[in-house]
């Protein structure tokens, strides 16, 4: 009895002396040497596997890191400047400071303001729609509103607005990868930069129309009226294909673009409310008593 | 036994309303719409300005490459704009305006010319004088023609077809044209046979159009060239591949033209066009539309301008009905819905649909049961239900190796799927997809 107990410990503890030997002779046989800093770096880098850097994951930018000479126009949009300046530190090579970024929605175009003018009927993605025709509505620039951007945001940073039928941008959770920016069949996504406390202003619309089409086919459109551009103070402002475009380095935000716009096509985020009184509220209550008829 | 491809396709209700309509001239439209891409390729450059004049028939646009085509002014009328207007694509695109000019005794001059049957220009010249009159495949796919009549040296042709099939359900425009239009479709193979040096043709008509399969017969001289050939009833017959291999029992390579088995398939639309330039010297400005709907009061088929809009022939049909819901530009299986009622009329029109809020319904798609009736129906052998997949999950490589191109577009495994499933959708978006794909890495 005690012999069988015997033979098998002695069997066992053999057997797997025999494999700690093989494992050794083969680990060391086939040793593949590992720069130590990619660990090092990879363990800095924020493990999102978002491919905002333009590598497959956070690994393979971290190898990329280590084994470039030059890493100053590499760049991890989640981890921002402080994760570039820890990797920086590591691996003693320079980088380049940017500005943070969040991707911003340009367009304002809603159920409320954009009527629809035809239904569609089929499998519910933008690119789809975007590959068959021009869209419900009869701006063929806007939002589709079959939320691709929100499917593959990451860091549920965009939700889809019932009401309006337009994606949200939650700006503090938005890390800048811009894959909702490659999402967007119409590239209604701009990664545009944050500034100071997040202000922005950006013209909210890509109707290249003519003025007359592009009221007609959303109230919020840009019409090329070249207002904006005539008082900005900077010469930020670019004018194009009936579409003006808010330079985001040249603007500093003085904010008499949006006053002046007739479309109110300039969104401006962040900003404290202005002290001026407008004669705006009364219109407003006009309409909720209009509604309220209505609903009667 | 009647010839047929051997592989899936479907038999969808007929629907050939309008089949005992003779084709009728439309009234002429107070304003055409001639977008300048209206053919595969490269558009057309526009060669007049806002106010000119324009006769019947000058060249408005001119081909802008060789994979390109002319295109004419269909009326005589003045340019009024030069415009971007939502084309069949669903997209606006640039369009010329022409404001007709009523008074002009051309526009109404008849087409009916007496039947010329002597050739008298060379081979050569015929060739040119197809790329001259902007003729494009009138089957639908509005391939240039001249393209595909530019036959590289040693190339062995040895069959013309003509394809008489039109298996979409509800269009009759071929089939009138046939009927009405015979000794003219002879002429016109009889012109191409000669320019391309073929020495046998055959026509493929489907068994439901007994009335013009009778006709041809009694045209043809024992000892022509030309042969009818009945087929059975099946949809995509239509399609070249399809076509080839039911008459001649030839299968065209995978990635091929039917040019690489010997053989040159033309649209009788388009051997009716090519009669039409080379005897006439009409260059293509009408077609055959057949304006159609089970609630339509008056469906028929027309001689319809390029460029006219579509609301232009709803109203000469007796107006929308009431409760319709889609209108689609060409048949209801390869036809697709337009965005609004000013989309023009191009050259590749062949039909107006107007269906109702009950025939439009889609049908909510569920899972797939893995039935295998789309495998079944599939005419070129595709598993349409992995391909759906594949490009849903954006595994475009993949799709690509399981031939996703070779896919065309037929909508048989969107028709019959029980789960209502859009595969010809998505299958549509992969071929975008994989194009884009193999363009990048290029």
């Amino acid at each position: 009895m005690s012999d069988s107990v015997l033979y098998s410990v002695i069997l066992l503890a053999s057997l797997g002396m025999v494999a700690a030997v093989l494992l050794y002779v083969v680990s060391k046989k086939f040793y593949v040497f590992e720069n130590p800093l990619i660990a090092e770096v990879d363990e800095i880098l924020p493990s999102a596997n978002c491919g905002g850097c333009g590598s497959p994951g956070c690994k393979a930018f971290a190898e990329r890191l280590v084994n470039t000479e030059d890493i100053s126009d590499l760049f991890c949009p989640v981890g921002g400047n402080e994760v570039m300046k820890q990797v920086a530190a590591i691996l003693g090579k320079k980088v380049a400071e940017k500005d943070a970024t969040v991707a911003v929605l340009r367009c304002q175009g809603g159920c409320d303001v954009r009527p629809k003018t035809t239904e569609y009927q089929g499998p519910r993605t933008c690119a789809i729609s975007a590959m068959i025709y021009s869209g419900e509505t009869d701006c063929q620039y806007g939002c589709l509103g079959d939320g691709d951007c929100v499917k593959v945001c990451k860091f549920d940073a965009m939700y889809m607005d019932e009401h309006t039928g337009l994606p949200v941008i939650i700006t503090d959770k938005c890390t800048s990868c811009g894959a909702c920016v490659e999402a967007c069949p119409r590239d209604i996504i701009e990664m545009r930069p944050k500034h100071k406390r997040d202000l922005k202003i950006f013209v909210g619309c890509l109707n290249e129309d003519k003025a007359g089409i592009a009221k007609k086919a959303c109230d919020v459109a840009c019409i090329g009226c070249s207002k904006c551009q005539e008082i900005c103070p900077k010469d930020a402002v670019l004018m194009a294909n009936n579409l003006a475009y808010i330079d985001p380095i040249m603007c500093t935000l003085c904010r008499k673009c949006v006053e002046v716009c007739p479309t109110n096509s300039i969104i401006e985020t962040n900003f404290p409310p202005k002290k001026v009184k407008k004669v705006e509220p009364e219109a407003e209550v006009n309409v909720e008593s209009i509604n309220l008829k209505t609903d009667a | 036994m009647l010839k047929t491809f051997p592989k899936g396709g479907i038999h969808p209700p007929e629907n050939k309303i309008t089949a005992s309509k003779g084709i009728k001239k439309m009234t002429l439209p107070k304003v055409v719409y001639v977008p300048i891409s209206q053919h595969i390729g490269i558009p057309a450059e526009i060669t007049v300005g806002v106010k000119d004049k324009v006769d019947i028939g000058q060249v408005i646009a001119k081909s802008g490459g060789f994979m390109s085509s002319n295109i004419h002014s269909p009326v005589a009328g003045t340019v009024t704009k030069l415009d971007k207007i939502i084309d069949t694509s669903g997209y606006k695109k640039q369009c010329i305006v022409i404001r007709t000019d009523l008074k002009d005794e051309s526009n109404f001059k008849d087409t009916e010319y007496p039947l010329k049957t002597t050739i008298t220009l060379e081979p050569k010249d015929i060739l040119q004088k197809i790329n001259d009159s902007g003729i494009v495949g009138l089957g639908g796919a509005t391939f240039p023609s001249h393209v595909k009549l530019s036959i590289k040296e040693g190339t062995k042709l040895d069959h013309l077809i003509i394809n008489g099939v039109e298996c979409e359900p509800y269009l009759t425009a071929d089939h009138r044209l046939m009927l009405e239009k015979a000794e003219e479709i002879i002429v016109g193979i009889k012109i191409l046979m000669f320019a391309l040096h073929i020495d046998n043709a055959i026509i493929g008509i489907e068994n439901n159009k007994a009335d013009a399969i009778e006709t041809f017969k009694k045209i043809i001289r024992k000892d022509d060239p030309i042969k009818i050939a009945a087929l059975k009833v099946k949809y995509p017959q239509g399609g070249e591949k399809q076509l080839v291999r039911a008459l001649l029992n030839r299968e065209v390579p995978k990635n091929g033209l039917p040019l690489d088995v010997g053989v040159i398939v033309h649209n009788v639309g388009t051997i009716f066009a090519i009669y039409q330039a080379i005897q006439h010297n009409i260059p293509l400005i009408e077609r055959v539309v057949t304006v159609t709907g089970k609630k339509l009061e008056n469906p028929s088929n027309y001689w319809v301008k390029i460029g006219t809009p579509i609301t232009d022939l709803v109203n000469e049909v007796g107006g929308l009905p009431e409760g319709t819901r889609k209108i689609v530009n060409g048949g209801p299986m390869m036809g697709k819905a337009i965005k609004n009622m000013d989309v023009p009329v191009t050259k590749g029109t062949s039909g107006i649909l107007v269906i109702s809020e009950d025939e439009a319904s889609r049908g909510e798609p569920k899972n797939c049961i893995r039935c295998g009736e789309c495998v079944d129906v599939c005419p070129m052998g595709l598993e349409p239900h992995l391909l759906m997949n594949l490009s849903e999950k954006g595994m475009y490589e993949k799709a690509s190796a399981e031939d996703i191109m070779t896919c065309i577009e037929c909508g048989s495994c969107s028709y019959v799927c029980p789960s209502h499933r859009p595969l010809l959708d998505y299958i549509r978006f992969g071929k975008n997809s994989v194009k884009k794909m193999n363009t990048s890495k290029n």
